[in-house]
């Protein structure tokens, strides 16, 4: 008997069917890994089980009687514990490893009133124990890796009885090293017996744990791919059409500079380097987080200085002191993390499709002042055409798109008029396999200005530019050519960068 | 999976009720200002006489004056405690120019409204480059108006042959014409005031909803970061919508005086109070959830209304706070209660 099974499960918003007729079962001791594109109804199922949303109609039966969790405490109650994307939210800065394991216990009423660090100290060690975990229970909550914050956030889980455990996109903000630590401890979970129903675009990820991959796509449930998975058949199914060949067809030669870097320091005291840009190529810069590929861009783009240097843009000197001088000059850039970098909040004005992409060219697209709405129409109108956004108009609000639709937006923003560089901060965030296809077509499409890329992944790097530059400690440290091969394939299937060695350098808080 | 497979969540319930909803949600004060009107004429047929009408707007188009400014401040995402005091400063500074000084009606208005400008700036010094949070920039500006007020004068109200500090007499007196911005009706039905209240809502109401630079001024309070990565210069912007905060409510203060005709000490006690009210109670006009200017002019006739209404059935003068409190209350209770659920 399966430890869960949703049977027919359906749920809708408004017309969308985020769930229609799913199916689908997860046994005990089996990692069940779910793929789907943004808005195929991975994160829906996963919010029924857990008792954020009712299902519209279907059943769900967990060891053997029906479950229908209202509330997530009651899911996690039953044994159903989900651990989310963002563990800063799993503990408070200021307080211990310890307390943080205990969070819950102490809103639970039925605990003694007086919690004693030895109490404390005792009470997490046997949790950690019971969970397997090695953690510094005294350490400052705010001093611990991302990984180490999953693993509290795990063990917390275990702590209150888990048997079935939902892991959103846990890697995502971990170095490889890291995800080899939670891959292990994972491992040893399954061992135990818990089931672990597994949400991720890593396929590195996939590949080191799953038994099986479910893929959805629509709100069904297409096709189930056992262990040793065909991951590229398993991304046509999930976007429903063959993938083109990933890699970038080499293009002929670049163009002039367009933009150079020289003798640059990003801080006082970091290793200065040179960067030239030239028209028509797309460069990407990878390193793990915090290595300076957001200051680098960042400091292109006029929003923070850099600590020495010379910068010249199209042969003139260029120093921007604002983004708006860098606009000004012909330079573009969508921020990492589009949510806080470019899109303005659901429900205020200016989170339509048009007003989205209108915003940095007001001033040019309307002289007198007054918005005249057809003229951004159409501009909106034309890079929806270009880069297959689906929306039901260009007056839709964005927060009703996919993440790779809200993407394609943001460039659509910066291409709606001309420039010589483009600055792209982790564009390919929260987007699903197709759109980044497209977004990638879309970049290397154009031969008129420079485009540099900044990523933490390098497989992405790779699948995008001409060219890889590798950063760390704010320098760049190497850099390859098309064809090269910068990441090597481990044994294990995980894929990690040269640079993997110092991985556990500072990380940025910029 | 990330936040945004939420936002259809957000929106969904079953068609029928989403019309009936809409129309309920965006339309709710204007059916209850209709059915306040027709209750209140009911009771009182008086009510209803164009004169009364007219009166109700005179007496709130000072508030919709201010509140139009917070509207603008809002929409930046800040906030401005001053202007309360920036019109009483006004009143103050209005009769002393003319009383003291002997300026005529165009020098005092040229200079009052200056003056509101450049308190606005000020503000904006403190918030834009000094950093100093909105409320608490605005807040220390409103504790230092409020005594600066009192300093020229040693604390006296000014009327013609006020006594001044020094011992000496002043000779000027109140310019009449200044007394017809406060006193005068067009066609000898629409006092003057409520033009220019017309006016600023018109010019604001353009400003916000149909320019680039209201677009800004927006984007500026949805994101500032986004705003200033997409190239928008939101520290300018953020200093704009400061002054003209502070130049309407100086031209708030000028309408004042020319009402009243002297400059009192404890003129415009409640005026930030109802120019927020108004401005907040504009957000559940429309169903908009945001600042918007018709919705703030709306909100402020609401109170007008509710007001005279109640003053005509003989309620008492003190219960008045109680009940633009009261709608406050329901105002944000159905922008962010019940609207939402929609």
């Amino acid at each position: 008997m399966p430890l869960l099974q949703a049977q027919a499960l359906s749920r809708s918003f408004g017309s969308t069917r985020a769930l229609a007729d799913f199916n689908f079962s997860i046994e005990r001791g089996e990692i069940v890994a779910l793929m789907g594109a943004n808005g195929a109804g991975k994160s829906t199922f996963v919010k029924i089980i857990s008792g954020v949303l009712p299902a519209d109609s279907g059943s769900v039966t967990f060891k053997g009687q029906a479950f229908a969790p209202a509330t997530p405490a009651e899911a996690s109650a039953a044994g159903v514990v989900t651990v989310h994307q963002s563990t800063d939210l799993v503990g408070i800065p200021g307080l211990t490893v310890g307390d943080a394991l205990l969070l819950n216990r102490f809103v639970d009423r039925k605990q003694p009133f007086f919690a004693s660090r030895g109490r404390v100290r005792r009470e997490a060690q046997a949790m950690l124990r019971e969970a397997g975990f090695d953690l510094p229970v005294d350490r400052d909550f705010a001093e611990l890796s991302a990984a180490e914050r999953q693993l509290v956030a795990i063990a917390r889980g275990l702590a209150d009885k888990a048997e079935l455990l939902i892991l959103d996109e846990p890697t995502a903000s971990l170095s490889a090293t890291e995800s080899r630590r939670l891959y292990a401890a994972l491992l040893d979970l399954k061992k135990r017996g818990i089931a672990i129903l597994y949400i991720s675009h890593r396929t590195a990820d996939l590949e080191a744990l799953a038994d099986r991959v479910a893929v959805l796509r629509g709100g069904r449930l297409v096709e189930s791919f056992a262990r040793p998975v065909n991951f590229d058949l398993a991304i046509e199914t999930m976007i429903g059409r063959p993938l083109v060949s990933a890699r970038p067809d080499a293009r002929g030669g670049a163009g002039d500079p367009v933009f150079e870097l020289s003798g640059a320091r990003l801080l006082p005291g970091s290793h200065p380097f040179d960067l030239t840009l030239h028209r028509g190529e797309v460069v990407a810069i990878t390193g793990v987080l915090g290595v300076g590929k957001s200051r680098l861009l960042s400091a292109i783009f006029g929003n923070v200085a850099v600590a020495e240097g010379e910068m010249r843009l199209a042969g003139r000197a260029y120093a921007p002191s604002s983004p708006r001088e860098a606009v000004d000059a012909g330079v573009a850039m969508a921020g990492e993390d589009r949510h806080r970098s470019s899109l303005m909040p659901a429900g205020w004005p200016g989170e339509s499709i048009v007003a989205t992409i209108s915003l940095p060219h007001l001033h040019r697209w309307y002289p007198t002042g007054f918005i005249q709405p057809r003229r951004e129409r159409e501009k909106a109108e034309t890079a929806i055409r270009r880069l297959g956004i689906r929306p039901s108009g260009p007056n839709t609000s964005v927060w009703t798109l996919s993440g790779g639709n809200q993407q394609k937006v943001v460039l659509a923003r910066w291409e709606a008029e001309p420039c010589k560089l483009l600055l792209l901060d982790e564009p390919f965030q929260g987007v699903d396999v197709g759109a980044r296809h497209d977004i990638i077509t879309a970049i290397r499409s154009r031969n008129d200005r420079a485009t540099l890329i900044a990523t933490s992944d390098p497989e992405e790097a790779l699948e995008v530019a001409d060219r890889v530059l590798t950063m760390d400690h704010h320098t760049i440290v190497q850099s390859s050519r098309h064809g090269d091969s910068l990441v090597s394939r481990h044994d294990d299937g995980s894929l990690t960068g040269r640079h993997d060695s110092r991985e556990n350098s500072s990380r940025e808080h910029a | 999976m990330t936040a945004q497979d939420n936002t259809p969540a957000a929106k969904s319930t079953t068609r029928t009720d989403d019309g009936i909803r809409d129309i309920l949600r965006s339309g709710a004060v204007f059916i209850l200002l209709a059915a306040l009107m027709i209750g209140f004429t009911l009771a009182q047929p008086a009510f209803i006489n164009i004169n009364n009408l007219m009166s109700i707007l005179q007496a709130v188009s000072v508030v919709a004056i201010l509140g139009a400014g917070v509207t603008v401040t809002l929409a930046v995402g800040g906030f401005d405690l001053s202007i309360g005091t920036v019109a009483a400063s006004s009143v103050m500074a209005a009769s002393y120019f003319m009383i003291v000084w002997g300026f005529g009606a165009g020098e005092t208005v040229v200079l009052v409204l200056a003056l509101g400008a450049a308190i606005g700036l000020l503000n904006a010094l403190l918030i834009v480059r000094l950093k100093v949070p909105d409320l608490l920039a605005t807040l220390a500006m409103m504790f230092l108006l409020t005594g600066l007020q009192l300093i020229p004068t040693a604390g006296r109200s000014i009327s013609p042959g006020l006594i001044l500090p020094d011992g000496s007499t002043a000779t000027g007196k109140y310019d009449p014409l200044f007394l017809t911005i406060g006193r005068s009706s067009l066609f000898g039905v629409v006092p003057l005031p409520v033009i220019l209240m017309a006016i600023v809502a018109v010019a604001l109401y353009v400003l916000t909803e149909r320019t680039r630079i209201g677009r800004l001024l927006f984007a500026t309070g949805g994101n500032e970061l986004a705003t200033r990565l997409a190239g928008g210069p939101t520290d300018r912007l953020k200093t704009l919508a400061y002054v003209i905060s502070g130049t309407l409510a100086s031209l708030g203060g000028i309408v004042v005086a020319a009402r009243v005709g002297r400059g009192d000490v404890s003129s415009g006690g409640s005026l930030l109070m109802d120019a927020v009210a108004a401005a907040l109670i504009g957000f559940a006009v429309l169903g908009l959830r945001r600042p918007n200017v018709f919705g703030t002019l709306v909100g402020a006739v609401f109170v007008g209304v509710l007001l005279n209404g109640l003053t005509m059935l003989n309620a008492p003068y003190y219960t008045q706070d109680f009940v633009k409190g009261a709608v406050l209350v329901g105002a944000l209770a159905l922008t962010y209660g019940i609207a939402r659920k929609a």
